[in-house]
């Protein structure tokens, strides 16, 4: 479908100024139906951005209770297109905080997690493209990804999001890359945004501001001792837990309790390691994490995929202070927090 | 957390959801998906093409639709095994009572309004049932939990109540472009196409206070066989030039103001313009609220500001499509920010208007926000909030009351936060509502009538809508419209009666009993009586205190030059630095409440103040008050300050 746009009609028929002149926007007005169902954000952000929203081009890799709760709000937004990969098919894990599939077999029964969301995604905004694209994205061809702007992943190894990452990073044009994880009710979100400049708002007009961002695979390199102090325990034990399911070759929520020893035993070397005490890593986080498998908290999927939603709404739009680089939520303590894991050397 | 123990609470629970918006839509979906299974929810609204960005349960085919119907079906189709009981009322019906209340486990709010907020903080109260409030603006937004005996109830900090100009600030001195909106849309859109009868001041104060120049209402009638050209020609020239004219002629009110500029037609546009302008057949053929004056005028874009020539041919476009195509409303119509030709109107007055006293024209976009105090909302802060919210309730329902928060959501982050959890304070002893602790209202006896004090202190002030008002035993007032008629007769004798002249007269010293029987809420007054009140900053000539910081009562609510006003700001333009000390401050004194004030996207409404001596409100020495959007507010350690810039 082909953005309708808008030839402003020529309003200075009858050339009547007060010396004043227009100032034309890139040629292409939002039309009075984007208008009237945008109203309330663009009183947020700006018309600009509104416009700069319309072309955007997101990719989701991996659909669950936070990246659906993700997409439902950038469909909302306004956004040029957004592409879903998700080649499961519907199981009850699948369904929990998925609001976009019935509860209904003869619905759902056989068909692709990609699929149903596209189509039920596609309802929420007619001026939204929503396509289901099979396939693996780690195995996708680099070309594929100039396709988008942002990349989000979820429901994979670290190894996969290392790797989509880097393919991000290669391209010439910049990919926003976002990798978002749920872990019962806490919750991780990575943003890779390589250099990106903004104009930051200031008390007194704005200034140019330029961030630089690690990869995910550097960013977690730097040693733990490195890190600012009270560096929030769910860093940690986000690290520990990916690093068991990379050696054992399992998805996230693929653990179970039974994993608390071997968990427990990777921590103590990896602590070791990085000379950090283990009591920043504690057991009954890891255990909460463990016991929950593949159950999430659900009021834990709106407030991530809320936040990541927001991010993604500023790094497309240019507005708005982006986080840097690791976000966390924990809903046993309600803090969501904003860490900067980058080296102090390479800032 | 015992996660079985927490599944058996969410089961057995059932939850009375308020409001299905923004917030309410995400909180119907959370509450569905983390297993809740009795959910009530009340929502008077029907769906409107601008809800369509957030309200994600509403389709384009439910515009018209109720709110609380086509949620609750949209969430049965993902969800079809729970119960989801919708009420498409209006949560102050007399049908929602404390009994009505009292059958909830606790009690979820997504509402827009103060109004409506109070009122089901009074039930939650009345009932003994756990509220948990919410609000967003923007990228702002918070969810507070309030539990009577254990935490503040949601009135216990007073509430910004509506924003109230001067009169004279908009009939004569406006400084601001929200001045000149509501001189606008209150004076001369009501007086052209509302109820003529009303009492309007559309005219200028010559500033003497004395005689100012009234002219004759006739100007605004129309003769029979006068055409709409000819009549819209003669009200430009009487609000925007004359008027503007004799103003000026008070050499008095411009000593230290800029003087404005008199506008007539003929130096706008020329003359064959006039007679030319617009399309009658080119606006589209509707008599509905889209009917708009913009296409004939090649005007297409709302975000751009017109210049003062384009204005005025839109204000003389509108005036002519009212006067032509919906003549049948004149008379009857009330401002609405959904009818399209009333924005144009009000647009195209304000902006001309602005001109003539060098404000900055606005977009129609803008003055729409303005006029029709649209609330800024975007989906990520509702679904958050709403996550919030279920988290919140879930304590509730375990009775883990230690561990309830309040929590803040930030544009940026503070002490590396962008959601901040804080304690729940505890509550106000002085407050009205939750405590027994009486108020003290400073009036003048011999002067001020009931009806001034069931207006300005019961309705407007302690928000009762049903109010009975006693003097010792004697009852000298009742609200409601179920009276019996002699009832109702006697008690508006009373009401047009000073204090000090009804049957039980009120006096210095006197202690009245306010009794709202629907919210069961009862409270007491003491009387003190005082003779002078000072017109600009008491407009309501009568003082309520004790509602407050105790320390700040011997100043008066209203009263003193000395406190710090707040720093209000639109959530984008928030200085970082002083989100943070904002932050700090809050972790610093726990207790203290007046650290950020809430972001409640209320759909606040204007009011103007009646003054009854022009010469005191001319005063250049102006309170500020020009922010218009109820944003986070940032206080001082003085919540009397944010009190104090609502020009009370
Ligand atoms: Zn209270």
């Amino acid at each position: 479908m082909a953005k309708p746009i808008y030839a402003r009609a020529v309003a200075d028929r009858l050339s009547l100024r007060e010396g004043r002149l227009r100032i034309k926007m890139d040629g292409e007005e939002l039309t009075a139906q984007e208008t009237a169902l945008y109203d309330r954000q663009i009183r947020v952000w700006g018309v600009d951005a509104q416009k700069r929203l319309s072309k955007a081009q997101i990719l989701v890799s991996g659909l669950n209770g936070t990246s659906v709760e993700f997409c439902k709000n950038i469909v909302l937004a306004g956004v040029g297109s957004l592409t879903l990969m998700d080649d499961r098919l519907v199981t009850e894990d699948a369904l929990q905080a998925n609001f976009l599939i019935p509860r209904d077999e003869t619905v759902y029964s056989g068909r692709s997690l990609s699929e149903l969301c596209c189509e039920s995604l596609r309802d929420f905004n007619p001026m939204v493209r929503v396509l289901a694209e099979k396939g693996d994205l780690a195995q996708c061809e680099m070309e594929f990804f100039d396709k988008f702007d942002v990349v989000v992943v979820t429901g994979c190894s670290l190894k996969t999001k290392i790797e989509i990452n880097e393919k991000c990073r290669k391209r010439a044009k910049r990919i926003a890359f976002y990798a978002i994880e749920c872990r019962d009710s806490c919750g991780e979100i990575f943003v890779d945004l390589q250099n990106y400049t903004y104009a930051q708002k200031k008390s007194d007009g704005t200034a140019e501001c330029h961030l630089s961002y690690l990869s995910l695979e550097d960013a977690i390199l730097i040693p733990w001792r490195n890190l600012p102090r009270k560096v929030s325990k769910l860093y940690f034990a986000m690290r520990v837990i990916e690093k068991f399911e990379l050696s054992e070759g399992r998805n996230p929520g693929e653990l179970s309790n039974c994993d608390l020893p071997a968990v427990l035993k990777l921590r103590k070397e990896l602590c070791d390691a990085q000379s950090l005490n283990e009591s920043h890593v504690p057991e009954t986080l890891l255990e909460r994490i463990l016991v929950a498998g593949p159950m999430l908290y659900p009021p834990v999927c709106p407030i991530l995929g809320g936040i990541l939603g927001q991010e993604v709404i500023k790094a497309i739009s240019g507005k708005g202070d982006p986080l840097k680089n690791f976000f966390y939520f924990d809903a046993a303590d309600g803090k969501g927090v904003v860490e900067d894991i980058s080296n102090p050397s390479s800032i | 957390m015992d996660s079985d123990l927490k599944t058996e609470a969410i089961k057995r629970a059932k939850v009375l959801m308020v409001g299905a918006g923004g917030i309410g839509c995400e909180l119907l979906k959370t509450l569905a998906l983390s297993g809740f299974q009795d959910i009530h929810i009340i929502d008077m609204d029907t769906i409107e093409v601008s809800n369509l960005n957030r309200q994600f349960l509403f389709r384009q085919s439910h515009v018209g639709q109720s709110k609380a119907k086509v949620a609750r079906d949209a969430v049965l189709r993902f969800m079809p095994q729970i119960c989801i009981t919708p009420y498409h009322a209006n949560v102050k019906d007399p049908e929602f009572n404390v009994d009505f209340f009292k059958q909830f486990n606790v009690i979820l709010n997504g509402l827009d309004n103060l109004d409506a907020r109070r009122h089901v903080n009074r039930l939650c109260l009345a009932a003994e049932v756990p509220l948990v409030e919410s609000g967003t603006t923007g990228f702002l937004g918070q969810v507070t939990v309030h539990i009577k005996g254990r935490t503040e109830c949601y009135e216990c900090q007073p509430k910004p109540t509506p924003k109230t100009y001067p009169v004279c600030t908009i009939t004569s001195t406006p400084s601001k472009f929200v001045h000149c909106i509501v001189w606008a849309k209150d004076l001369l859109f009501a007086k052209l196409f509302g109820d003529r009868n009303q009492e309007n001041d559309l005219f200028v104060h010559t500033g003497d206070g004395s005689d100012s120049v009234k002219p004759t209402d006739d100007i605004f009638e129309r003769g029979l066989d006068e055409v709409s050209v000819q009549y819209g020609r003669k009200i430009y020239d009487h609000v925007f030039g004359y008027n503007i004219e004799v103003a000026l002629a008070n050499e008095e009110t411009w000593k230290n103001r800029r003087r404005p500029r008199p506008i007539f037609l003929g130096d706008v546009l020329p003359e064959k313009l006039i007679l030319q302008n617009g399309n009658l057949e080119k606006n589209c053929l509707t008599e509905d609220l889209s009917l708009s004056a913009m296409p004939s005028l090649g005007l297409n874009n709302s975000q751009e500001i017109w210049s003062l020539a384009e204005n005025s041919r839109l204000f003389l476009e509108a005036l002519r499509l009212f006067i032509e195509r919906r003549g049948k409303d004149i008379g009857s119509l009330t401002f609405d920010k959904d009818d399209q030709l009333a924005i144009e109107f009000v647009t195209a007055a304000a902006n001309i208007r602005a001109s003539s006293f060098g404000i900055p024209l606005h977009s129609l976009f803008d003055a729409k926000g303005i006029a029709g105090n649209i609330v800024h909302a975007v989906a990520t802060t509702n679904a958050i909030i709403a996550g919030l919210i279920v988290i919140e309730a879930i304590k509730v329902l375990e009775a883990d009351f230690q561990n309830c928060r309040m929590t803040y959501c930030l544009e940026h982050p503070c002490q590396k936060m962008l959601l901040m959890p804080v304690e729940p304070f505890e509550a106000n002893k002085s407050c009205y509502v939750c405590s027994e602790t009486p108020l003290l209202l400073e009036v003048n006896t011999q002067t001020s009538t009931l009806r001034d004090f069931v207006d300005k202190i019961v309705k407007n002030k302690l928000g009762m809508s049903f109010p009975l008002i006693m003097q010792g035993a004697t009852l000298i007032f009742e609200g409601g419209d179920d009276l019996e008629e002699d009832v109702a007769a006697n008690y508006a004798l009373n009401l047009d009666k000073v204090l000090t002249a009804l049957p039980a007269p009120v006096t210095s010293g006197s202690m009245l009993t306010i009794e709202d029987l629907q919210q069961e809420l009862s409270c007491h007054i003491n009387i003190k009586h005082r003779e002078e009140f000072d017109e600009e900053k008491e407009p309501d000539r009568m003082v309520l205190l004790g509602w407050t910081t105790p320390e700040k009562k011997s100043q008066g609510v209203s009263n003193g030059e000395n406190t710090t006003a707040a720093i209000p700001a639109a959530p984008e333009a928030i200085n970082k630095s002083e989100e943070v000390e904002v932050a700090a401050e809050i972790s610093r004194t726990r207790r203290k409440r007046s650290e950020i004030s809430e972001t409640t996207g209320d759909q606040e409404t204007f009011q103007i103040l009646p003054d009854t001596d022009a010469k005191n409100s001319m005063d250049p020495q102006e309170v500020e008050d020009d922010d218009y959007e109820n944003d986070l507010v940032v206080l001082d350690e003085n919540p009397e300050a944010s009190k104090k810039r609502r020009l009370q």
